[in-house]
């Protein structure tokens, strides 16, 4: 789905990705770990297309109903509608804008980019509530303006929210669990869970092994200075959080 | 004389820039009570109305030009315009919309106002104002079966001379301001509604102004009135072709309403604002009032203002009977150079008045977007309540918003509300909304229209539309 090979990519000019390789399939979970700094939330910018990181070297490759995408070449837009999602790990507030007008919005431009049928706002009202089920929001979100007001774990479960509605292929979640208590992180690590399918692949980025406990990974990744240095399966995830990065550095 | 000009070529995104080329009826630059009498004669004015303009230019001249507007233009030699340009017709007033002279009727296909019983849009009645003269209004026979005058300002001084003189300047007097003091000696034309007592009008009035002359100034006048029980839902809608010069427009808007009466009044300004180095562009010095005279009887403006190269205008509503209502609605979007200066008076002396605003101002580029209102209650406002919102979005790091809100109150039994804010939208924002799927363009009109949502839902539907298109068309790549 994924193929990423010798990625170097950068911010005004400083690189920060210094030779990433990644490959992801349809139906894996994937944990990308690292300390402070190594460049996890800028492989996950690069990825959605962040337009002030730049790619310097290297390919990405995204693969979809087995046409060949180069996604370097393209806007966050369109790789958004080709099936690619970033919860984010700071969520942007949006006044004015309703968050059930946002959501349709977004997913009927996915929907028309697919080919799939779009929604009006009394079906995608319904989609929208029983998503809301799921991730145990409150209705009161659904009029309220895009994470305006929002605390740092309802944000949070709104960057999943959208997730289960626009079910992407591939989703990277970016310090998810950062900002959330345990009994949210449960409700958030059950949601992810049961958006998991054969079909998409997860990508979590995260500080601790503490996520890795409910969204168990099939393949755990430790980043040093804009590089993979060591891979592994979830057995890696507790070296790290028992003995930390010192070890591998 | 031909107007041979064309600057059509010029790229740009306004549309609406196109000249037409007909043979006008034009006076000579300059403005003594010669003109002003002349004009009077070119309408075939009855003397009242003569000597009402001559007492208006008596007393302009002893009248000084506003400068407390927040916004800076070059002066304005008022000599150097002509006060009247009308489209040479192949008879004096057409008897029906058939016999308007075909390149006229082009010029109002082409900015989307069909006049023609054929293609004539359901549903509202439209007097076009071409220049200086009306050139025909549509849907008059079904208006008439109610009892209701729509017609242009000419013709109502006409034929309806006693309501011109009980309601003409009854609301904006001829010594106003500098600006109405200078319309009423010179005003062309505009168009005139009465909606008599009990009547809904069951179709919405609309009325379209376009400046084509070039070196000419545009000074319609536009009164309504409706009566006991009455209501009416009225749109305005204005375009200039694009020159380099700067044009004047300063016209004048009465509202009257009676017991119960109710007057919407829906604005969707999109002159030609100038070009990017604040080149050209019309000046917009407007003068609206609203007098809610009857108990319990409502005006509300609404306004978009997304052109003209300076915007000096406060939709006002005096609210004299007793349980009345005011409401403002505006949107003033500003790019390139423009200077808008907008917003609203709300003058509560009737118990139990109530009044509302809300105002956006979105600006872009080198802009300069200042709301200017004033909320005044009174000692006769027993129980007057007012809210007001004033709004402001900055887009890119050039541009400025101001707001000047006024508040006198002299009854304390008023409660005021006012709220105020200032956004930015940041690239943050667009990417967060790309990520899921919106382009630019789609990601700002969304941003927008929740910005203004409270203004556009109070807009006739297929006017929202045109105004969120054409917020989008300005606002288009100066995002990002």
């Amino acid at each position: 789905m994924l193929e990423i090979k010798n990625l170097y990519a950068g911010i005004n000019g400083v690189s920060i990705l210094k030779g990433v390789d990644l490959t992801v399939n349809p139906g894996e979970v994937h944990a990308i770990m690292g300390p402070n700094g190594s460049g996890k939330s800028t492989l996950a910018k690069v990825i959605a297309g962040h337009p002030d990181y730049k790619v310097e070297q290297g390919t990405m490759e995204y693969e979809v109903n087995l046409k060949k995408l180069d996604l370097a070449a393209m806007e966050p837009e369109i790789r958004a509608r080709e099936g690619i999602f970033l919860a984010f790990q700071y969520p942007v507030e949006i006044p004015g804008v309703n968050n059930s007008v946002f959501l349709r919005a977004a997913f009927n431009e996915i929907c028309r980019h697919q080919g799939a049928e779009e929604m009006d706002p009394i079906e995608f009202d319904q989609y929208l509530r029983q998503k809301m089920k799921l991730l145990e929001m409150d209705e009161k979100f659904i009029d309220r303006p895009v994470n305006v007001d929002f605390s740092g774990g309802e944000k949070k479960r709104n960057e999943i929210l959208q997730m289960a509605i626009l079910a992407p292929r591939l989703a990277l979640l970016d310090e998810t669990d950062s900002g959330l208590d345990v009994d949210s992180m449960k409700i958030v690590a059950n949601g992810v869970n049961k958006l998991k399918s054969k079909n998409n692949a997860i990508v979590l980025i995260t500080h601790y092994q503490r996520l890795l406990n409910y969204i168990v990974p099939d393949f755990v990744h430790v980043l040093s200075d804009g590089k993979i240095i060591k891979s592994g399966g979830k057995e890696l995830a507790i070296k790290v959080e028992t003995q930390g990065y010192d070890w591998l550095i | 004389m031909k107007n041979t000009a064309n600057h059509n070529d010029i790229k740009t995104d306004y549309k609406y820039g196109f000249i037409t080329d007909i043979d006008t009826d034009v006076i000579p630059k300059g403005l003594n009570e010669d003109v002003v009498g002349m004009i009077s004669e070119k309408k075939h004015e009855p003397a009242f109305m003569r000597e009402w303009r001559l007492k208006a230019y008596r007393h302009w001249l002893t009248m000084k030009e506003p400068h407390w507007g927040n916004f800076y233009y070059a002066p304005i030699d008022y000599q150097a315009i002509s006060y009247y340009s009308a489209p040479k017709r192949k008879m004096d007033s057409p008897k029906n919309i058939d016999e308007i002279d075909k390149e006229l009727l082009e010029t109002f296909d082409r900015l989307g106002i069909p006049l023609t019983e054929q293609k004539r849009l359901t549903g509202v009645a439209v007097d076009a104002v071409f220049d200086s003269v009306s050139v025909g209004t549509t849907h008059k026979e079904i208006l008439a079966k109610e009892g209701i005058i729509f017609c242009s300002m000419s013709e109502a001084i006409q034929n309806h001379p006693d309501l011109i003189k009980k309601y003409l300047g009854s609301v904006v007097s001829y010594t106003d301001n500098f600006f109405a003091s200078l319309n009423s000696a010179v005003f062309s034309d505009g168009s005139f509604c009465f909606i008599p007592k009990g009547v809904k009008c069951p179709i919405e009035l609309s009325t379209y102004f376009r400046i084509n002359a070039s070196e000419t100034g545009q000074f319609e006048r536009t009164l309504i009135v409706a009566e006991e029980d009455s209501f009416v839902n009225y749109l305005e809608g204005c375009t200039a072709p694009i020159r380099d010069s700067n044009q004047l427009h300063a016209a004048v808007v009465e509202l009257v309403a009676l017991d119960n009466a109710e007057i919407k009044y829906s604005t969707v300004q999109n002159w030609y604002a100038g070009d990017k180095d604040g080149k050209g562009g019309i000046y917009n010095f407007v003068t609206k009032r609203g007098k809610c005279s009857g108990n319990n009887s409502k005006i509300s403006w609404t306004q978009v203002e997304a052109g003209a190269a300076i915007t000096w205008k406060y939709p006002s509503v005096i609210l004299q009977g007793d349980n009345s209502t005011g409401r403002f609605y505006s949107v003033a979007l500003t790019n390139n150079r423009m200077q808008a200066d907008t917003g609203t008076k709300m003058i509560h002396i009737g118990k139990n008045t109530k009044s509302t605003i809300i105002s956006k101002g979105i600006s872009t580029d080198y802009s300069n977007n200042s709301y200017r209102g004033m909320v005044m209650i009174l000692p006769s406002a027993n129980g007057a309540r007012n809210f007001s919102q004033c709004d402001s979005m900055l887009v890119g790091n050039n541009c400025s918003a101001n707001t000047f809100p006024n508040i006198d109150v002299r009854n304390n039994t008023a409660i005021l509300e006012h709220e105020a804010s200032t956004s930015k939208i940041s690239a943050d924002q667009i990417f967060y909304l790309k990520s899921r799927g919106l382009d630019s363009e789609g990601s700002v009109s969304l941003i927008i229209n929740g910005f203004c949502k409270e203004v556009f839902k109070e807009l006739p539907l297929e006017f929202s539309v045109e105004a969120v298109r054409l917020l989008e068309l300005k606002l288009e790549g100066s995002v990002g």
